[in-house]
């Protein structure tokens, strides 16, 4: 214990110490994230394989049965409908992971149990657990997009060459809506139930009336803005785009890409600013 | 398990209770309670879930309607597309409702409001819990069902007066799902195993003749699907609001006292265990 | 004299209108073990987030290990272990993994907090319960849990707000000798306490706070000796008595001070302000001469008992 003691030497191991967490302090989070995680895995494959075995079946070998059966095949935006629905699905998958991942977690981490806090009593900066939990659901939902691709694959239901690229359509999109809604949910001091109302007039509306199960045009146009708004519309006709080769002019592929990382970028800032404000206070 | 069951006689002495350590007759007491706790916090919520099936059929009925066209029922009338699902979307919001009220809010006053061990505490019974509960959960569903129907006349999807029935169909229906999902919920010790009842609701949802006919699934999956609950509500209601009416129905309301029976059985005794033995 | 590894210097954070913390200066010395003391709401937990560089100061200056905690909050925080006044283990996680999953906040390696979360682990007598879910663990054994977190990344500075808040006495006995060696160690101790006798035991040195401001500063002998006298008198009449009483006895000690249940009489003798008392006729249904502690020293300066 002959060691220099004072703050000089204090300062310098200080920011000695400090360094690897300014770097890593992001991947701090997310692995743990990931530990949480690991302690509902069940759920999470079995969602991630049950689900989309049972949407795809239902609704791409049931209901397309009847609708081929009443227009033809080829009739709905010139491909079998389990084609057509197929990449909507996987849009919705990938809304449905962020609905769950960054609503009542955020809640969890900011005030029922309150981790969010110890992180922040460690070197872990506020920005930085934003952004760890964004990275661990980005990673959980190409998981279980890459599930769903691969089952839409086995139903020959992404006949494109360039259908991969649909997982990454849908994750930007879960990201998009993901983001928005974890800034939203940060700003709650308390669920007075405001997170039911948003899976209620939010998530439930954007997952209907997206063009999800049918194209958004058979919708009266005073009805179609919520498909121009729903980062699910946006991010199902690109997945589309690329599972079946559906046409659309260039312009509105660039638009879905803007708007898309556009949400998803400001949903993230404005997550990140709430975080400071609410855990520095 | 025999092990266990042959066991258990010589252990227990006593004889069992009569019913009136079961039941004090103030089911009542329970629901003025849950009705005063939702009523203070979350009632914009409760309003809210009426929306739900509006939402679908909006969407279902309207948009791909336009896709669907007219569909068969089951016995071979011929219906337009949202007709056809209107009825079955109210048979889902009432499952829907009650599997809400009697297994995640159930679940959640057991294990961490500690709710029920202070009621019996009281001179209340498992069976005054359990039924004032699902009362609950039933006045709840009741409104909604209303309120649904009253759009369905609006739009023109009630086809027959004996529609007028399907509101206690509904009740019963959904009397069925909460007695059963409370009977479940009252086994269940973790979060993780209340997802399951989730993967159970998905497939039973969408597989159970909603959007859709029975006949585009091969026969063995259509044998299954009319063993579960659902499929017998989405008929009973269905053949109500369309008309198509008759003695078949009473299999389906008889299925639901079955079930009611059982579920209420199962909740009582599990209570009894949990809470007072 | 090292230079001091904390110093606070008119600090103050304020909460819209209202001032928490107002205008505080203190300094603490490498290896120190200072307290806060005060009544519910007098800014303890307050100045405790700002030397945790986890609440930005309204104004003032502020230093920790040399560093301003605006600029180098990651840096100051990887050299402190913090025991919030609340537990905020993490409740999806089992007993040994709250640890293993802290450690790594810090960037540390995992074999390194594996053998850490260990000792700790033993050190807070958790062996058993590692595999535990955190909700499980009763009050004492959460507090234990989060004491052994805060010691993961073997910390310069240890930020303590009531970390003994809910122990069993010998838990609590347990926890203070291990604060001791690591004040022998060269760690320095930052604490607040509702506890007078543990005050007592580990502060070198302490400050009252009162409303956001300082009300003394010292070592406890040395408030005692400036806000107490050496002994105190304490009677009880029966609670409808009390103040009836002490009217009669003005005069009697250094000071009075009349309490709901009982009347404290300082003074250097106490013994002699007994009698002096059953001289007058007056006959006590309880008393005691006691030594004084830190207790008069709170009443006398906040006017409150500690224990609200
Ligand atoms: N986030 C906040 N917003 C507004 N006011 C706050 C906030 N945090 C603390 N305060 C107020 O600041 C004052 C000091 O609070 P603090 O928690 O520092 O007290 P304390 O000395 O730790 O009390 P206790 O002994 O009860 O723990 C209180 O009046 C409190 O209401
Ligand atoms: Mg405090």
């Amino acid at each position: 214990m002959t060691t220099l003691t004072g703050p000089r030497s204090d300062s310098a191991r200080a920011i000695e110490a400090g360094r690897r967490s300014r770097t890593w302090g992001a991947w701090y989070v997310a692995e743990h994230r990931f530990r949480v995680m690991r302690s509902y895995t069940g759920t999470v494959v079995v969602a991630g394989i049950g689900s989309p075995l049972i949407y795809l079946y239902a609704l791409g070998v049931g209901l397309a049965t009847i609708v081929d059966a009443n227009l033809g095949a080829g009739a709905v935006d010139g491909v079998s409908y389990l084609v057509f629905v197929a990449p909507a699905l996987l849009a919705s998958a990938a809304i449905t992971v962020a609905s769950e991942e960054f609503t009542y977690p955020i809640m969890l981490g900011y005030k029922w149990n309150p981790t969010f806090t110890g992180m922040h009593a460690s070197p872990l900066q506020p920005a930085q657990i934003v952004d760890g939990v964004v990275i661990s659901v980005v990673i959980r939902m190409l998981v279980n997009l890459v599930l769903f691709y691969a089952l839409m694959l086995a139903f020959g239901a992404a006949p494109s060459p360039l259908g991969v690229f649909a997982i990454l359509a849908g994750a930007l999109g879960g990201l998009a809506f993901g983001t928005v809604i974890m800034a939203y949910t940060s700003t709650l001091e308390e669920d007075t139930g405001q997170l039911a109302m948003v899976m209620r007039f939010v998530v439930l509306p954007m997952t209907l009336f997206s063009g999800t199960f049918f194209p958004l045009s058979t919708f009266p146009v005073w009805l179609q803005w919520i498909g121009w708004v729903s980062p699910l519309w946006h991010s199902t006709e690109l997945a589309r785009v690329f599972s079946y080769g559906a046409a659309e002019p260039i312009w509105l592929t660039v638009v879905h890409v803007v708007v898309l990382v556009g949400l998803a970028v400001a949903g993230w800032m404005w997550a990140r600013r709430i975080a400071v404000r609410r855990l520095r206070k | 398990m025999t092990e266990l069951a042959d066991r258990r006689p010589a252990e227990s002495g006593p004889a069992p209770r009569p019913v009136r350590s079961l039941y004090a007759g103030n089911a009542r007491a329970v629901m003025f309670r849950g009705w005063r706790a939702t009523r203070s916090t979350n009632w914009l919520v409760v309003v809210s879930g009426f929306f739900e099936p509006i939402f679908y059929l909006l969407a279902m009925g309207i948009g791909l309607g336009t896709l669907v066209g007219t569909v068969t029922t089951a016995s071979g009338h011929e219906v337009a597309y949202p007709a056809f699902i209107a009825p079955a979307l109210l048979a889902v919001a009432a499952m829907n409702g009650a599997i809400y009220d009697s297994t995640w809010n159930v679940f959640f006053k057991m294990q961490f409001a500690k709710l029920y061990e202070g009621m019996l505490s009281t001179s209340l019974g498992p069976l005054d819990v359990a039924l004032g509960e699902i009362l609950l959960a039933l006045l709840r569903g009741a409104l909604y069902a209303v309120g649904f129907q009253l759009v369905m006349q609006a739009l023109g999807l009630n086809l027959s007066w004996w529609a007028l029935l399907a509101l206690p169909a509904v009740l019963l229906i959904a009397f069925g799902f909460a007695s059963l999902g409370m009977a479940i919920t009252s086994y269940m010790k973790t979060f993780q195993q209340m997802d399951w009842i989730n993967f159970v609701m998905l497939p039973m949802f969408l597989f159970s003749a909603t959007f859709y006919p029975l006949t585009v699934y091969p026969e063995w999956l259509q044998s299954i699907i009319q063993a579960l609950p659902l499929w017998h509500g989405v008929e009973l209601v269905r053949g109500l609001t369309t008309g198509d009416v008759g003695w078949g129905l009473l299999g389906h309301v008889l299925y639901y006292v079955v079930m009611i029976a059982i579920g209420l059985v199962f909740t009582t005794r599990r209570l009894r265990a949990l809470f007072l033995d | 004299m090292s230079e001091p590894v904390i110093v606070a210097n008119e600090l103050v954070k304020r909460y819209g209108e209202f001032a928490a913390v107002d205008r505080i200066s203190f300094e603490v010395a490498p290896g120190e073990s200072f307290g806060l003391l005060g009544p519910n709401g007098a800014g303890k937990s307050t100045t405790m987030r700002m030397v945790g560089a986890v609440s930005t100061r309204t104004g003032g200056e502020l230093s920790v290990l040399g560093l301003d905690p605006d600029r180098f909050g990651p840096e100051i925080r990887s050299q402190l272990g913090v025991v919030p006044q609340a537990d905020n283990l993490d409740a999806e996680l089992r007993v040994r993994e709250n640890l293993l999953v802290y450690g790594r906040y810090f960037g540390l390696p995992r074999k390194l907090v594996a053998e850490r979360a260990d000792e700790l682990l033993a050190f807070a007598q958790l062996e058993e319960k590692a595999k535990a879910k955190v909700d499980s663990l009763s009050g004492g054994m959460k507090r234990r849990l989060t004491i052994a977190r805060a010691l993961i990344n073997d910390p310069r500075i240890l930020l303590l707000d009531e970390p003994t808040t809910g122990l069993d006495p010998q838990a609590r006995h347990i926890l203070w000798d291990r604060l001791f060696r690591l004040k022998e160690q060269g760690t320095t101790l930052l604490l607040t306490t509702h506890y007078m006798d543990e005050a007592e035991q580990l502060c070198d040195r302490l400050v009252v706070v009162d409303k956001g401001t300082i009300m003394a500063e010292g070592t406890p002998a040395e408030l005692i000796r400036r806000y107490s006298t050496r002994e105190v008198l304490e009677v009880r009449f029966g609670s409808d008595r009390n103040s009836e009483v002490a009217a009669r006895l003005s005069g009697l000690g250094d000071r009075l001070e009349v309490l709901p249940d009982r009347i404290l009489v300082y003074s250097e003798n106490g013994e002699a302000e007994l009698v002096r008392l059953t001289d007058a006729g007056l006959h006590p249904i309880t008393s005691l001469v006691r030594r004084s502690s830190l207790e008069d020293v709170f009443l006398r300066l906040t006017g409150r008992s500690l224990i609200e």
